[in-house]
């Protein structure tokens, strides 16, 4: 099985294949609706972002809190769709590649295409599993957004399956 | 007249949160069992194996099915002989998911304000629909409710001459626009007849039925597994990725309507549908 691990080049992005299963692993940064409205309102503000996006993955998350003894509480994709309207600016960015669950919509995946990125479908509710796969996790930035904040992730053998690659293949549109 | 504490009221819902957010209900666990038994694409046999998995890992390690812990429909069914004593009964369930998401290290979901979006930080209020019943007892039904199916359901407000016909095609629209996002395989509720808020909340209730039980009615039942074997065709399939698994149960719920209505709600639950019965 394919390893995903950042940084990634766009050579790297054009070797994964939609519907092929693959493990992610390394650092990924976790953010849901209230931190990439923040980014993206950072990027028009023409200020730096928490973190540099080139050749990065983002994991659409917004974890459950870490009971004693753990990294992190139950963690498992949340609705891409609603990251949609962001996408596109972090994706302008360098952005490689995003993690989530469900479709999304022709914008993004113009988007992907032009400039090089993928989008990995986790497994959604599976949230107890997933955490299993996640080693290290602190927060980057938006403490104030409680379950909403940016945290920077460390995952080991984290399953994924490309629901659409970087050609604009869509694993939903079959 | 039998006097119930808010109290005891608070602690039974503050433990009943944790125990539904960790452990899948046995039924919803067996029909994913047999969907997985039936399942023919290998992508979907492996998430399926992952989510059972899951399932497992959660109950083992205490932790949540799902990071999102949802936001808390209570049902309640009132004995009009129960007194409530040391408070009000809404804010004892309040009180009870306050502690239950605190202990139970549960994601806090919910906000002040659908505009103004403060995160209240307790998971409080819940959404809670009181009904009086006879006799003494008090019984709450739990439903901690992700929103990544919440936000796939629809009401439609047909007129009669739409007939059974039109509520068959809302019901298959309203599952296919919600694709992979509501977590297939997803179990439909569906509520049909009342008026609009009727049909919303009969919908709701359909979740509540355990998966594998028919409705009562010979008629509905025959179209609750038509519908099951229309919408496992669409070829939607565990979490949208295809395969034959889209679906665990359709559920219709019916109440008498207005001479000139035929409203029809569908209410979408996820393959993590988390519910819990509390008696006291």
């Amino acid at each position: 099985m394919k390893i995903v691990k950042a940084p990634l080049s766009r050579e790297d992005i054009m070797e994964l294949q939609m519907g092929e299963e693959v493990l992610v692993e390394g650092v990924v940064y976790a953010a849901r609706d209230a931190a990439h409205k923040r980014m993206v309102q950072a990027i028009q503000a023409g200020e730096d972002l928490p973190f540099e996006a080139e050749g990065q993955i983002i994991y659409y998350v917004g974890p459950c809190p870490a009971p004693p003894g753990r990294v992190i509480g139950s963690a498992g994709p949340t609705t891409s769709g609603r990251m949609d309207a962001y996408a596109p600016l972090l994706i302008e960015r360098g952005l490689r590649v995003m993690i989530g669950k469900g479709s999304r919509n022709q914008t993004v995946i113009k988007s992907m295409q032009e400039h090089g990125a993928v989008y990995l479908a986790a497994v959604g509710g599976a949230g107890a599993y997933l955490a299993q796969k996640i080693v290290a996790s602190e927060i980057v930035a938006y403490p104030e957004l409680g379950p909403e904040a940016l945290l920077k992730l460390e995952v080991q053998d984290f399953p994924c399956i490309v629901a659409i690659d970087a050609w604009g293949n869509d694993i939903y549109a079959r | 007249m039998r006097g119930i504490s808010a109290e005891e009221i608070s602690k039974a819902v503050g433990m009943a949160v944790i125990e539904a957010n960790t452990k899948l209900p046995e039924d919803v666990r067996a029909a994913l069992q047999m969907a997985r038994i039936q399942e023919s694409s290998p992508s979907a046999v492996h998430f399926l194996d992952i989510i059972l998995e899951n399932a497992q890992i959660a109950v083992q390690d205490k932790m949540a099915l799902c990071q999102d812990t949802g936001m808390v429909v209570a049902h309640v069914e009132l004995g009009q002989e129960v007194h409530v004593t040391g408070g009000g009964l809404e804010a004892a369930i309040n009180q009870g998911i306050r502690e239950g998401y605190q202990q139970g290290y549960l994601r806090k979901s919910v906000v002040n304000d659908p505009f103004e979006r403060i995160n209240t930080g307790d998971n409080t209020p819940a959404i809670i629909h009181i009904h009086l019943v006879a006799g003494e007892d008090l019984r709450i039904t739990l439903l901690p409710k992700g929103a990544g199916s919440e936000n796939m359901g629809q009401l439609t407000m047909l007129t009669p001459s739409a007939g059974i016909e039109g509520v068959k095609d809302f019901i298959i629209k309203v599952v296919k626009e919600a694709a992979g996002n509501p977590c297939p395989p997803i179990i439909v509720g569906v509520g049909v007849g009342g008026n609009m808020e009727k049909a919303a909340l009969l919908a709701k209730h359909a979740l509540l039925r355990q998966v594998g039980v028919p409705n009562p009615r010979p008629e509905l039942a025959v179209l609750e597994e038509e519908m099951l074997q229309k919408i496992n065709g669409l070829g939607i399939g565990v979490q949208g990725l295809g395969g034959n698994t889209t679906a665990l149960a359709v559920h219709i719920e019916t109440y008498p309507t207005h001479i000139a209505c035929l409203p029809v709600a569908v209410n979408l639950g996820c393959h993590s549908t988390r519910r819990i019965v509390v008696e006291l």
